[in-house]
């Protein structure tokens, strides 16, 4: 049973990743327009130009 | 709002991320010294709207950054310290967009918004934590035994007692809330169920017992923050859509100073002040005519549908609309004193009639919660009895019965459905403001209509335009297309669409409140006033000199859709009675028309809410659609009111509902999803009611195991969710 010693850190490390990403999204007020959001990915002023 | 300032950097989508860069650059920075103006759009609706606007504003000199908010129909705009609000909403209508700007002070909505982040975060940690201890607990179900378990149920504890400490705080808060005024509602069963369920896990724990609840704790807290959130989040939705609607009417007046008109609000106006309505404007005030003559449209305030004449002299009331000429009007009445406000008292009365309205979910918990505290008492006496006075092991089934009666699915089943309902009621384009509108609405037995503005527009169609001459029709239209009084711009419509005789008519005047004239190859064209004209009879006529007089009719313009409303409600069963402030005639021609038999004409405002409340007195459950100030009364002391947006801030205020589409069929769509709405939360109720039929006997014999407490809580979660999206 030592596998243990490894996977419970990975499993719990992976699940705050996934709850750190959330917070992440939160933070960036990613769910303050959802219907616009949806609408801006297919706009057609898609700028090609890499930003610097 | 701070939101713009974020998503330049962090964005889930690379296309806004590269656009809004990109824009911003070529604009420039945020200057020092910017403000932020929030401009209502009620129209934008598409990915090349947002273009459009962010574009388009960008272009105007001092704007240095736009962020459309296409969820809440908003724009944030940065601009330069001298940079006017109007400079930003003429530009947008030349884009051909309606913008408002919006009070900061209204919008306060952006507080609810914190309130809905924070308890989206909260419910994100308690299901990050759900998920790892449910992981950790299936390892002890499926058998780890010993050191195994000891360590599972320690590494479960260090995730679950910070989670529940932080996730479920806003249970303590309003079990504590509820506690201090020695009240009982759901959340204190929920709070002792989460703390008791934790604390005795960490004491069985401790002594290396079998079972540990702290999965149970946290799916409890999980379902349960996910309802409130759904219910946090319907509620934001139709405030702010409320708010915006009021924040577009600003309440000012041009007050005249030395004969220079001033905007100014309405607060700083005072009894005595002069100030100048302009044609098509409303009356800020109440007041009396000092100068000039002009028709009024007093629709919205008594249901007449036919212009008034004022004069010199004559009283007018804050709500009315000036038709033709400029009047200069002498304040009589502001704020608290002004017409609108006794009415506002008026609604403030019947509205506490409605808070005290109990809903089903406040029915279902005023039983659940003191039966939750007895079962589980109950269950801790019998096994103390049964058991010879031991305690942890009495204890434990307590708890037991507790965390599987504990209310998930009560919790989520009355969320669930109005957060459906209301979305598709939001489609269907009305606004949802009151928390108990929807299950009022679901039991209405009678429909009391206005009938000016609600069931007709208030904007009269020519009736006789087949009969004229075409030489009159377009010497009467050439008149009519330089007023904006309503029987002018009806004749100016009608003309648009025929082919009529080219005619000049020079030196065209208007005479504001009798009519316009002018000269056709030296003969005198007047339409107006038949006595103004010179000519015997009444109503609009068209005088041209040689030849004979023409009189015009009108007849009001149905707003979209009430036939199939009126059609559907009679297939409903459901009785129709139209209440109406206008003349016998018209009222009667209306209701004959669409096969109305229960109708009253020049119905007074105190008299609408009389009969209103005799009909509440039979017993009968009413629901009112209105949309005057002579309404407001009436819409208030109804079971459930409905008001088209076309109405007054004051009348919406008092209604629970605002259609905001043009198409008043839709209130039929209303009643079909508030009836489904009604049955699905039975029906959900009815789930919950069979679980814990099950659960509780099997909790209270001490049979439960944290394994069954788990499966059964998500199962029935999950069957109430399901059946939530049924609503239709």
């Amino acid at each position: 049973m030592d596998v243990l010693a490894y996977l419970i850190p990975v499993s719990l490390g992976l699940g705050a990743l996934g709850l750190i990403g959330f917070l992440w999204t939160l933070r960036s007020d990613q769910y303050d327009d959802p219907d616009g959001d949806s609408e801006r990915i297919l706009r057609d002023d898609y700028d090609d130009k890499p930003a610097d | 709002m701070s939101s713009s300032d974020v998503h330049i950097g962090l964005s889930a989508c690379p296309g806004c991320d590269a656009t809004a860069l990109a824009t911003s650059q070529a604009a420039g920075q945020a200057q020092q010294g910017d403000r932020e103006v929030a401009l209502s759009l009620p129209t934008i609706h598409c990915a090349a709207c947002i273009s459009t606007v962010e574009n388009g504003l960008l272009k105007l000199d001092g704007v240095s950054r736009v962020r459309v908010n296409l969820t809440r129909k908003r724009a944030v705009v940065h601009v330069g310290p001298d940079v006017d609000d109007d400079a930003l909403t003429d530009a947008l209508a030349l884009l051909g967009y309606d913008a408002q700007p919006l009070d900061q002070a209204t919008l306060s909505a952006d507080q609810s918004n914190r309130a809905a982040r924070d308890l989206l975060m909260r419910l994100g940690v308690a299901g990050f934590a759900m998920m790892n201890v449910m992981l950790l607990s299936v390892a002890v179900w499926s058998g780890a035994s010993d050191a195994t378990r000891d360590l599972f149920h320690w590494i479960s504890a260090a995730i679950a007692l910070p989670t529940i400490l932080f996730a479920a705080r806003p249970f303590y808060v309003n079990a504590w809330r509820a506690l201090r005024v020695a009240r009982l509602n759901m959340d204190v069963p929920i709070t002792l169920a989460i703390v008791l369920a934790s604390g005795m896990s960490l004491f069985e724990i401790a002594n290396s017992g079998a079972h540990a609840y702290f999965d149970a704790a946290l799916s409890l807290t999980f379902f349960l923050l996910a309802g409130r959130y759904l219910d946090q989040r319907t509620r934001t939705i139709a405030r702010s859509a409320a708010t915006e609607l009021a924040a577009l009417e600003a309440p000012t007046a041009l007050r005249l100073t030395d004969g220079v008109p001033h905007t100014v609000t309405l607060a700083e106006l005072a009894v005595g002040d002069m100030v100048l309505v302009r044609p098509g404007a409303r009356m800020p005030v109440d007041g009396e005519i000092a100068r000039g003559a002009s028709e009024l449209d007093r629709a919205f305030l008594t249901g007449e549908s036919e212009p008034v004449l004022a004069q010199v002299g004559d009283a007018v009331r804050a709500g009315e609309i000036n038709l033709t000429g400029p009047l200069d009007v002498r304040v009589t009445a502001v704020g608290k004193d002004t017409f609108l406000h006794e009415l506002a008292d008026l609604i403030s009365v019947a509205e506490e009639a409605k808070s005290r309205y109990n809903s089903l979910a406040d029915r279902a918990a005023a039983i659940y919660a003191p039966a939750v505290h007895l079962l589980a008492f109950a269950a801790f006496a019998m096994w103390m009895y049964l058991s010879g006075g031991d305690v942890r092991y009495a204890l434990n089934i307590a708890v037991a019965t507790l965390i599987i009666t504990c209310p998930c699915a009560l919790g989520l089943a009355v969320p669930a459905v109005s957060t459906v309902a209301s979305g598709a009621l939001f489609r269907a384009g009305l606004l949802v403001k009151h928390a108990t509108a929807l299950e009022r609405l679901a039991e209405v037995d009678m429909v009391v209509f206005d009938k000016t503005g609600t069931l007709t527009l208030g904007k009269p169609k020519l009736l006789t335009g087949g009969d004229i001459a075409p030489l009159d029709m377009a010497l009467a239209a050439a008149l009519a297309s330089s007023s904006s009084h309503p029987h002018s711009q009806a004749i100016a419509r009608h003309a648009m669409d025929q082919s009529l005789p080219d005619v000049t008519v020079t030196d065209i005047k208007e005479q504001p409140g009798f009519g316009i004239s002018g000269l056709w190859n030296g003969a005198r064209v007047a339409l107006g006033r038949a006595d103004w004209v010179g000519v015997d009879g009444g109503g609009t006529t068209l005088a041209v000199t040689g030849r004979d007089p023409v009189s015009f009719t009108f007849e009001d313009r149905l707003r979209v859709g009430v036939e199939p409303l009126l059609r559907a409600l009679q297939a409903r069963g459901l009785p129709v009675k139209l209440l109406s402030g206008d003349t016998r005639a018209n009222v009667e021609k209306f209701s004959s028309d669409m096969g109305l038999e229960d109708w009253h004409a020049g119905v007074l405002p105190d008299e609408k809410a009389r009969i209103l409340g005799e009909l509440k007195h039979q017993g009968k459950r009413v629901l009112m659609v209105g949309d005057g100030l002579n309404d407001t009364a009436a819409l208030a002391m109804a079971h459930v009111s409905i008001a088209p947006a076309s109405a007054l801030d004051a009348t919406r205020v008092a209604a629970d509902i605002v259609l905001v589409a043009p198409d008043v069929s839709r209130i039929k769509d209303a009643l079909r999803i508030a009836a489904s709405a009604r049955k699905r939360i039975l029906e959900n109720f009815g789930v919950a009611a069979c679980y814990n039929a099950i659960a509780i006997p099997i909790a209270f014999f001490g049979f439960a195991t944290p394994l069954s407490a788990a499966i059964a809580m998500s199962t029935s979660s999950i069957i109430v969710s399901i059946n939530a999206l049924r609503t239709r």
